[in-house]
C-alpha cells in the first residue's frame, strides 16, 4: 500500500488550468503518467529550468497544462531531435524532456530516438506506451501485442505480416550513449511509486550529465482496448507485462 | 577575418557569411553538391566554440533547426534537392510556430535522385511553400559567391525580423565555382530581443512560461488565440514581406526591347548573352530577382506594359516562368530558355550564353 497519500491526492502546483480540450478518455492513464512526471519535477525542483517537448500523442496536452516552458506538438516522432538541439544550445542547468507516445517514439520517430540515445544526448525521453495509436482511434502500433486486435489488425496482429512488437526500453538500453533505461506501470500505488523512482533517476542522469535517459510507462487505453478501466489495469498486470516486463534495464554512473 | 579578400566557392562563402552573421549553430547532413558547406562548419565552428552537428538525416536537420530556433539561437542548415524535400513537414511547423532559421538549398537536377550536379528545379517548392498549409518563406537567390556570402547575412536578419524561415536558393554551379569574395560583416538595424524563446520559466524576465506551438486548434497562445487568428497573423506577415522586402537588380533596361529574367547561375549566363547581344546591336536588358519570393512582379509588369518582349532563362522546365506570366498581360511575348536547351544531354550539361543569344535573335529578328 502507498504510505504517502499526499502524493496521490491534491493537485501539484505545476498544473495550471488553460482552455485546451481535454484529450483523455475515462480511465486513460496519460493523466497519471503526467502526474508522475509532475511529482518528480517538483521533488527535484526543476520547474523553473525545464523545457518540455510534447510529441504527437493524446498526452501532448500535458505540455500545455504544465506551468513550464513548452513546445508541441512537434513534428511526429521528432521530439528527440528537437530536444537534442535545445540541449546543445542551452546551458547545463537547463533540463530538457520529451513526452511521447509509443507510435510517436518507436514507429515514425525511431530514427530520432535511437540516434539521440546513441549520441548520448543529455535529454530524458518519456514514452507512454498504450500499445496502440490512441489519438487516431486505436490502430496497430509497433508495440501492439501478437494476436492483439486493433482497427488495422482486425483479426489480431500476426507475426507473418505485421511482425513482432518492439521493446523500446530494452532496445534503447543496448546503445552506448544510454545511461538509464527503465519501464514502469501505474496500475497500483506501489507501481506508481516505483515508476516515480525511475522517472526521478532518469532526470538525475541528465542533471548529473551522464548520458541519455529513457523511461517507458505502460498506460491503459480503455476506449481503444474495449475494456472497462479496471479490467485494463488487470490486463496490463497479467498480459502486457509478459511482453513488456517492468524494471530497470540500464543504470550507469558513467558511460563506458 | 573582416574585409579579407579570399578565393573560395559559393558553398564556403555560405559558411563565412553565417559566421559574420554570428550564427550559433550548423546542423546538417551530407548531400552532393553542397558537402563542403557541411565540412566547412565541421572544421571552422567547434574551434570557435560554436555548434556543429552532423545529423542522421535531413528530416533530423530541420528538426534540429526547430529546436535550436526555439531556444532563441541563430541556426542554419544546408542541403540539396532530395534533402530539401525531406525538410518540408517541419518547415511548415516552423512557419506556423513562428521561429526563425536559414536554410541553404544548393539545387541539383531532379525529380527524384536526378543528378548530383547543378539545376534550378526547386524554385516552385521553395517559393510557393513546399510543405502543407500555405505558408511563405522569403527566398533569396545568390548569383555569385560574394552574393551567397552577403545574402546569408541578409537571410539571418530577415529571419529574425519576421520570425520566419528564410531560404537561400543557390545551385550547383554557384556553389562550386571559385571566385574572389570580400569577407565583410554587413550591418543591419537592431532587432528586439527574442522574448518568445524557451529558456526555462524561471529565466524569463517576467518569470512566466513561454509556449510555442504549431497547433492553434489545440492550444491558444497570446499571439494567436485561435486558428483564424493565426491565419490573420500569417496574412499580415506575408503582406508586409511583399510590401517591404522585394529585392532585384536591373541591367540596361533604359532602351531595351527585350528583357531577360533570370536568377542564380542562369543570371550569370544571361548577363554574358546580354553583352553578346548588345555587341551585335540588339537592345537587350535584364531583371534579376534577388528575392524570388516575394517576386518583383511590378518590375516585370512595367517592362511588359512598355511592349517589351520577355525571355526567361532558368535551368528547369519553366518554374519562375509562371511568376513572369502572372506579372505580364496576355499579349506579352514571353520566351523560355530551359533545361531542354542545355549544351549536352548528360548531367554535366548546362545552359550556355550561346543558346540564350540564339533565342534572343529568334525573338528579335
Amino acid at each position: 500500500m502507498n504510505d504517502n497519500k499526499e502524493l496521490v491526492a491534491g493537485t501539484p502546483k505545476i498544473k495550471i488550468n488553460v482552455p485546451v480540450p481535454l484529450a483523455f478518455c475515462q480511465g486513460c492513464q496519460h493523466g497519471s503518467a503526467t502526474r508522475v512526471i509532475w511529482d518528480s519535477l517538483e521533488d527535484l525542483g526543476l520547474e523553473d529550468r525545464i523545457i518540455w517537448v510534447g510529441g504527437v500523442t493524446c498526452g501532448t496536452v500535458s505540455a500545455f497544462i504544465s506551468d513550464v516552458d513548452a513546445i508541441g506538438p512537434v513534428p511526429h516522432g521528432r521530439a528527440p531531435d528537437i530536444a537534442s538541439a535545445m540541449r546543445r544550445l542551452s546551458d547545463k542547468e537547463t533540463i530538457i524532456i520529451t513526452y511521447q507516445g509509443d507510435g510517436d517514439a518507436i514507429a515514425i520517430g525511431t530514427e530520432s530516438l535511437i540516434q539521440a540515445a546513441a549520441r548520448a544526448e543529455r535529454i530524458t525521453v518519456f514514452m507512454v506506451n498504450n500499445v496502440n495509436y490512441g489519438t487516431t482511434g486505436g490502430q496497430m502500433a509497433p508495440t501492439t501485442l501478437i494476436g492483439q486486435k486493433t482497427t488495422t489488425s482486425p483479426t489480431g496482429r500476426g507475426t507473418n505480416k505485421e511482425g513482432f512488437p518492439i521493446n523500446a526500453a530494452e532496445l534503447v538500453a543496448v546503445l552506448g550513449g544510454t545511461a538509464y533505461s527503465a519501464r514502469g506501470s501505474l496500475t497500483s500505488p506501489a507501481n506508481y511509486n516505483k515508476t516515480k523512482k525511475y522517472v526521478k533517476k532518469a532526470l538525475q542522469k541528465q542533471i548529473d550529465d551522464i548520458g541519455f535517459s529513457f523511461v517507458e510507462i505502460l498506460s491503459a487505453c480503455p476506449a481503444n482496448w474495449g475494456m472497462p478501466p479496471v479490467e485494463c489495469l488487470k490486463w496490463i498486470d497479467n498480459t502486457l507485462t509478459k511482453q513488456y516486463p517492468l524494471g530497470e534495464f540500464k543504470d550507469l554512473d558513467a558511460l563506458v | 577575418m573582416m574585409d579579407e579578400v579570399v578565393f573560395i566557392d559559393g558553398n564556403e562563402a555560405v559558411g563565412w557569411g553565417a559566421l559574420a552573421a554570428d550564427c550559433d549553430a550548423f546542423f546538417g547532413y551530407p548531400i552532393t553538391p553542397q558537402n563542403n558547406i557541411t565540412e566547412w562548419f565541421a572544421k571552422e565552428y567547434p574551434k570557435r566554440g560554436r555548434a556543429f552537428v552532423q545529423t542522421s538525416s535531413e528530416t533530423a536537420s530541420i528538426n534540429w533547426l526547430y529546436g535550436g530556433a526555439s531556444v532563441g539561437k541563430r541556426v542554419i542548415t544546408s542541403t540539396s534537392s532530395p534533402g530539401w524535400a525531406l525538410m518540408q513537414e517541419t518547415l511548415s511547423h516552423m512557419a506556423n510556430t513562428e521561429v526563425p532559421c536559414v536554410i541553404v538549398l544548393v539545387q541539383r537536377g531532379g525529380p527524384g535522385q536526378g543528378t548530383t550536379r547543378h539545376a534550378q528545379m526547386d524554385y516552385t517548392s521553395a517559393t510557393k511553400g513546399g510543405g502543407n498549409g500555405g505558408y511563405k518563406n522569403i527566398v533569396l537567390g545568390p548569383y555569385s559567391a560574394q552574393e551567397a556570402h552577403d545574402l546569408v547575412q541578409v537571410a539571418f536578419y530577415l529571419a529574425d525580423k519576421y520570425i520566419n524561415p528564410v531560404i537561400v536558393l543557390s545551385d550547383g554551379i554557384i556553389g562550386t565555382t571559385l571566385e574572389t569574395v570580400t569577407l565583410k560583416k554587413l550591418e543591419f538595424e537592431k532587432l528586439p530581443e527574442k522574448d518568445w524563446a524557451l529558456r526555462g520559466k524561471g529565466r524569463q524576465k517576467d518569470k512566466k512560461r513561454r509556449v510555442l506551438t504549431s497547433a492553434q486548434g489545440l492550444v491558444p497562445t497570446p499571439r494567436n488565440p485561435s486558428f483564424v487568428a493565426l491565419q490573420n497573423t500569417l496574412f499580415e506577415k506575408h503582406s508586409t514581406m511583399e510590401r517591404e522586402e522585394i529585392r532585384y537588380e536591373t541591367y540596361q533596361l533604359e532602351d531595351a526591347d527585350l528583357v531577360l529574367v533570370a536568377y542564380g547561375y542562369s543570371a550569370r549566363v544571361s548577363m554574358e548573352a546580354m553583352s553578346q547581344a548588345r555587341g551585335i546591336g540588339l537592345k537587350v536588358g535584364m531583371i534579376r530577382p534577388v528575392t524570388l519570393w516575394p517576386f518583383p512582379y511590378q518590375q516585370v509588369k512595367e517592362q511588359a506594359k512598355k511592349g517589351n518582349k520577355i525571355l526567361v532563362v532558368e535551368d528547369s522546365l519553366g518554374q519562375m516562368l509562371m511568376d513572369v506570366k502572372m506579372a505580364c498581360d496576355d499579349g506579352t511575348e514571353i520566351g523560355l530558355v530551359s533545361c531542354l536547351d542545355r549544351h549536352e544531354v548528360m548531367e554535366g550539361g548546362a545552359i550556355y550564353p550561346e543558346k540564350v543569344l540564339d533565342k534572343i535573335r529568334a525573338m528579335m529578328e
